[in-house]
């Protein structure tokens, strides 16, 4: 098969992107692997989406449904089931396989929108048993929201952020006694709205500089042990708590899916997602990538956005047109993520930052553009548009948040 | 005397932090904080009445998969949402669902309906 382009995953930022594609009058197939678009939207049954894009509030699988209909309508073809198995970066081929076999996809662009994944147990190196019961909140929140399945009757989560937050107060809806969440930062990694909607409504306490150091039980899961923290994330001796669950949600982070790209393209070295610049261009010409895998987004809608922009780019590539050159964008003081990592000025520079801590009060400094913003958390990702003007002659451009 | 109460605007994702300047006899002197109307609301309704829009699953019949996500379309009181789940439990619709459909009129009398938030389509075979 022939095209114009290619986008690999069918979640918010391929959808996106796709839609956009055909907006610009080129050829484009959709690779998704599961059996339908949406991606994680689809189990994300609570709401609190869509208030940037769409302007109104809607659950996930909504917000899923507004794409999916766009794309129907416009008649994108979409191969579902199917997986990317091989990319040639020189031949501009992909390899995909579905039910009906072995496919060739010849195009003129790509683009890459594989999202996250969770971050597993293994990685954290918590001693004791390996029994069963032991679930990260995806995977949980898929048995529950998808496939109608529960994962236990009592439950203790490990992490803050907001998937945790949210399948707190699934669990609990569902009957499930959730006993606490468990952060070892000292702050919650999720945003203020998710604890006060899913922790506080509920009452299910939060322990902050917290961590699970033992995990017990033969065949399931019986005794989860918490202990306090210092500064260093050293469990500190006498503090431990011992909790009877037979459930264990984890939700200690994302991680961008890069696996296919991971050997051909630069990486943003603050998100470890694939480096792309404001249009969504990787470091290799024809690829692009949005969404997830190039950096953990707080909404949905950012990466609607950034789709839409890959999505734009990799058409007017496919035509022939040609961009740059670019300006590297780098992370500065009190900057734990940028994103993008280029900036390219065919378009104005949208930029998502995250602070390395919190900041009572900080002033963002990008070029000669100054903004003051209040209480800066890491969790909470900043959107910042910078006119051209700000950005004009620079080789370089730090982007530094400074504590006022 | 007055009184400050701090409170988190969770009507949409910006999550405006409001201060509620209260009189001594919890009177409402002052809302600020808010970036937009909504927000002066919830923070009338979290210190009045808190409501909430409850977001769950309904069991499907014949469905291509065994759940439909529903939502209340109105936030509900925030008391009622243990006895609304209890009656949600209860529920099974057949396939067909159309995204945005009514399951429930007026659920418990609440004022809000219970309205599907994904399309599940008829098994096939
Ligand atoms: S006040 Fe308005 S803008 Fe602020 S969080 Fe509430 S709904 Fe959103």
């Amino acid at each position: 098969m022939k095209v114009d382009v290619v986008v690999i995953g069918g979640g918010a930022a391929g959808m996106a992107a796709a839609l956009k594609v055909s907006e610009q009058g080129a050829r484009v197939v959709l690779v998704e692997r599961d059996e339908r678009v949406g991606g994680i939207l689809n189990q994300c049954i609570h709401n609190g989406f869509g208030l940037h894009y769409f302007r109104e509030e809607l659950t996930g699988p909504e917000y899923a449904e507004r794409f999916k209909k766009a794309l129907e309508e416009k008649d994108i073809e979409v191969l579902t089931n199917t997986f990317v198995k091989a990319l040639d970066v020189r031949e501009k081929k992909l390899v995909v396989v579905s039910e009906d076999g072995i496919r060739i996809l010849e195009t003129k662009a790509l683009v890459y929108a594989a999202g996250a994944r969770e971050r597993a147990f293994g990685s954290l190196m918590v001693p004791g048993d390996r029994p069963s019961g032991i679930f990260t909140a995806g995977v949980a929140q898929r048995f529950m929201n998808v496939e109608n399945r529960l994962p236990g009757k009592r439950a203790l989560i490990l992490g803050s952020g907001d998937i945790g937050l949210i399948m707190a107060r699934r669990l609990t809806l569902e009957g499930v006694e959730v006993v606490g969440v468990v952060e070892r930062l000292p702050y919650p990694g999720g945003l203020l709205r998710n604890v006060i909607q899913c922790l506080e409504d509920f009452g299910i306490p939060l322990f902050l500089s917290s961590t699970v150091v033992e995990v017990r039980g033969r065949e399931r899961l019986e005794e989860v042990v918490v202990a306090k923290v210092d500064e260093n994330f050293q469990p500190i001796p006498g503090t431990e708590k011992v909790f009877e669950v037979d459930t264990l949600i984890l939700s200690v982070g994302l991680i961008p899916q890069i696996e296919l790209l991971e050997d051909l393209v630069e990486v943003n070295p603050t998100s470890k997602g694939i480096a792309t610049s404001n249009l969504g261009q990787t470091s290799i010409e024809w690829i692009f990538a949005a969404g997830n895998c190039t950096a953990i987004y707080d909404l949905v809608d950012y990466v609607t956005y950034e789709g839409e922009m890959a999505g734009k780019y990799a058409a007017l590539y496919a035509k022939g047109e040609r961009f740059g050159p670019k300006v590297a964008v780098k992370a500065g003081e009190n900057v734990m993520v940028v994103q993008p990592n280029w900036y390219d000025p065919s378009e104005e520079l949208t930029l998502y930052v995250r602070t390395r801590k919190v900041i009572e009060k900080g002033r963002l400094v990008v070029g000669s553009f100054e903004k003051t913003f209040e209480e800066l958390v890491p969790s909470e990702m900043l959107r910042v548009k910078i006119p051209r003007r700000h950005l004009n002659g620079l080789s370089e451009i730090v982007v530094e948040v400074k504590e006022e | 005397m007055s009184a400050l109460k701090r409170l988190v605007c969770v009507q949409c994702p910006l999550g405006c932090k409001i201060s509620v300047e209260l009189s001594d006899t919890n009177r409402i002197l002052s809302i600020v904080g808010n970036r937009c109307p909504r927000g002066e609301e919830y923070a009338r309704d979290e210190l009045e009445n808190p409501k909430r829009v409850l977001t769950t699953s309904v069991r499907v019949l014949n469905g291509e998969y065994p759940l439909v996500s529903v939502k209340t379309n109105k936030p509900v009181p925030k008391s009622l949402i243990p006895e609304l789940m209890k009656t949600i439990r209860n529920l099974k619709v057949e396939a067909p669902i159309e995204c945005g459909s009514v399951l429930v009129e007026d659920v418990l009398g609440t004022g809000a309906d219970l309205v599907a938030t994904r399309t599940v389509r008829r098994a096939k075979g």
